[in-house]
């Protein structure tokens, strides 16, 4: 099977909110896909549906054959063993130390010796550089460092599926290299597929092999980085040039200028 | 280990909580009086118990011999049925007589067991015949009046 | 009509209350049947204890002390009158080992702990942790909350016993060191009318109780927070209201049942 996950005709809303409609995405086994858009357009529902930690008014979505909101609680924990979820910000726990942090989906879902644990969390570390800041707890590092440490986390039972949301957001430019290449090389390494969700173009469009451009929970635009640095959909070409107003109006939507100041009321 | 001094302070924690609850059990509460050992039943019949209650202490010569046990109302008779428990290490007579009594002014009310002369002892069982009821607050005083007005009366017809 | 649109809105609010107590026993019930796989981690519970229990015992042992002191005092005063001083024992151990007990320990334990662990659970979750471990296939009520609920209704008798015995010493204290009521009748009163299984393990189960509602509240008012500083604050303050006035109404009906003879 080519694809990994497929979505097809998804709607999702939150009560009358739609946030998703009518939504059809392929993600290809062994590539990496970004799903871009401005915030608020509804890409980080999108890996909460895939993940089942949701589910859809209509349409479904499928990882590996398997419909996510038609298993049950043990057939989604089965599913969620094979990915591997980086959330915004990291999502450390707090309590343990990093290495502990690694170590934690090891020792819960597999019955390695400790000894085994350790060379293993200490291989992960290696992998985002940070073998040497095992024994700091989260609070002694860095937002960027943090953010490794739960790469290593999203990949430490070596997931077929690895999600990334917001990867980039807050970093400095230096961490954020950092983090693409990672992203692409354990891509690579482990043969699994990932999907990127974020807003900074520059670093996907570097390291993804397809993107989707979503707009107010729909797709507006997709195709290869090169195809879309050269599209002519205006959308695109806001977002690719983070131009201030174009598709997506710079001003919230509702009265004019003219009449919040009262002009035009006199005769 | 952290996981090992972690548990050396929770069993201390515990421990700390069962030494508090032996201290009130022991010293505050009445668990040294508290027998466990064996005890046999007798009955008897009050034509008045007053304020007695089960689990009310059963004393003789001030000491506590056993407890009382059920109470119950023997509808044939119109009196009480009390069962006592006696310590199977105390005996008495069978001809040994019952008093229900009041531990001070305000107190509770318990029954006091007077040995009496007979050389067989009471087994499990056993009923004893000679009991005195619980002296009745409202019968003293009416007493006390007709005692007063009775004594008037022969003042008058002297 | 305004009338019916009172109505209407009393009727909203019913619904709406009643609802939450549903979804509130449903939340205890899920909690409940993820126990015997938290079971499987004794070291979470023991954890857990640890921070529940022991760093409680400072607050728990002095206010006991102080309370057994003013019972003592007060004891003493309402009892003089009467001539009735000897009873001084029997006075202050019945009311801590029946209420105060209990009852304080509840109430302190609800605004140390269960404020503690409502932020702390509320913050894991503004934090995300718990969704990352569900993402990791680990059921976050049975790994982080269930140990929490397990080690508050062990913590709770614990603390309660211990601050009855430490009011007792107090009372004691007062009482036959300070004032100088007799040490014998101090105690012989007090052994001859505490029973140990009225009085003392109805303490017991009281504290029992208090520890799962304390606890239980805790803990759900956390995991319900809305993941914003202010929601996590509105969060703690609910538990400690609520924990409180729960409290209050099981001690109630509690006694009633058990002292009604």
């Amino acid at each position: 099977m080519p694809n990994l996950v497929e979505i097809r005709n998804l709607h999702f809303a939150y009560g009358d909110r739609s946030i998703l409609s009518n939504l059809n995405m392929d993600f290809p086994r062994g590539k990496v896909v970004a799903v871009m858009g401005g915030s608020g357009c509804g890409k980080t529902t999108v890996l909460r549906l895939i993940g089942g930690q949701i589910r859809p008014q209509q349409g479904e979505v499928s990882v590996a054959g398997e419909v996510v909101h038609k298993l049950d609680t043990d057939g989604l924990y089965r599913l969620r063993r094979k990915m591997g979820m980086l959330f915004q910000f990291g999502a450390l726990f707090t309590d343990l130390t990093v290495f502990e942090n690694v170590a934690f989906p090891l020792r819960e879902h597999t019955d390695l010796p400790e000894e085994l644990i350790h060379d293993l969390v200490l291989m992960k570390l290696n992998a985002v550089g940070l073998r040497n800041a095992a024994r700091l707890k989260p609070a002694e590092i860095s937002g960027g460092m943090a953010r490794r440490v739960a790469v290593a986390r999203a990949v430490a039972l070596d997931p077929e599926l690895v999600m990334y949301d917001e990867p980039f957001a807050g970093l400095d430019p230096i961490s954020m290299g950092v983090t693409a290449n990672l992203i692409r090389t354990l891509n690579d390494a482990l043969g699994s597929t990932s999907i990127l969700v974020s807003h900074d173009v520059h670093e996907c469009f570097a390291i993804a092999d397809y993107v989707y451009f979503m707009s107010a929970g729909k797709i507006v635009a997709q195709g290869t980085p090169a195809d879309l640095r050269v599209s002519d959909d205006p959308y695109v070409i806001q977002f690719v040039n983070a131009a201030a107003d174009g598709p997506v109006p710079f001003h919230y939507p509702g009265k004019s200028f003219a009449d919040d100041l009262g002009l035009g009321a006199r005769p | 280990m952290h996981r090992k001094s972690v548990d050396v302070w929770v069993g201390l924690f515990v421990l700390l909580g069962l030494a508090a609850l032996l201290f009130l059990a022991l010293k505050a509460g009445n668990m040294s009086t508290l027998s466990f050992g064996k005890t046999y039943l007798i009955t008897a019949k009050f034509d008045n118990i007053g304020g007695l209650k089960p689990q009310a202490p059963l004393k003789s010569a001030g000491v506590v011999v056993g407890r009382v046990g059920d109470i119950k109302f023997d509808d044939k008779t119109f009196q009480a049925l009390v069962t006592l428990e006696l310590e199977a290490g105390y005996k008495f007579p069978k001809d040994s007589s019952l008093k229900i009594l009041t531990a001070g002014l305000l107190g509770e009310q318990y029954i006091g067991i007077e040995a009496g002369g007979d050389t067989n002892n009471l087994v499990n069982g056993d009923r004893i015949a000679r009991t005195q009821s619980a002296t009745v607050l409202e019968d003293l005083i009416n007493q006390f009046i007709y005692s007063k007005a009775a004594e008037g009366n022969k003042e008058e017809s002297k | 009509m305004i009338v019916i649109d009172w109505i209407a809105a009393i009727g909203r609010y019913l619904r709406e209350g009643i609802a939450s107590v549903g979804f509130a026993t449903r939340f205890f019930f899920n909690l409940l049947a993820v126990t015997p796989g938290a079971m499987r981690r004794p070291g979470l519970i023991s954890e857990q204890t640890h921070f529940i229990g022991n760093y409680s015992l400072v607050i728990i042992i002095v206010s006991g002390l102080f309370v057994g002191m003013v019972l003592g005092l007060q004891g003493y005063i309402t009892l003089t009158p009467y001539g009735a001083e000897q009873k001084l024992g029997q006075v202050v151990a019945l009311s801590l080992v029946r209420e105060l007990g209990p009852v304080v320990t509840a109430l302190l334990f609800a605004g140390r702990a269960g404020t503690s662990l409502t932020a702390q659970i509320g913050l894991m979750k503004a934090g995300e942790q718990l969704s990352a471990m569900e993402m990791m296939a680990i059921n976050p009520v049975q790994r982080v909350l269930a140990p929490r609920f397990w080690a508050g209704v062990i913590a709770m008798p614990v603390l309660a016993t211990i601050f009855s015995a430490v009011g007792v010493l107090g009372g004691y204290l007062v009482g036959v060191k300070l004032i100088g009521v007799d040490e014998g009748a101090f105690w012989s009163q007090m052994q001859a009318n505490v029973d140990v299984q009225a009085d003392v393990m109805n303490g017991v189960i009281k504290s029992f109780v208090f520890g799962i509602a304390v606890t239980f509240t805790a803990l759900f008012q956390g995991y319900h927070a809305q993941p914003t500083p202010e929601d996590v604050s509105r969060a703690t303050t609910r538990t400690v209201v609520i924990a409180s006035l729960m409290v209050w109404g099981l001690d109630f009906v509690m006694t009633a049942i058990m002292f009604n003879k």
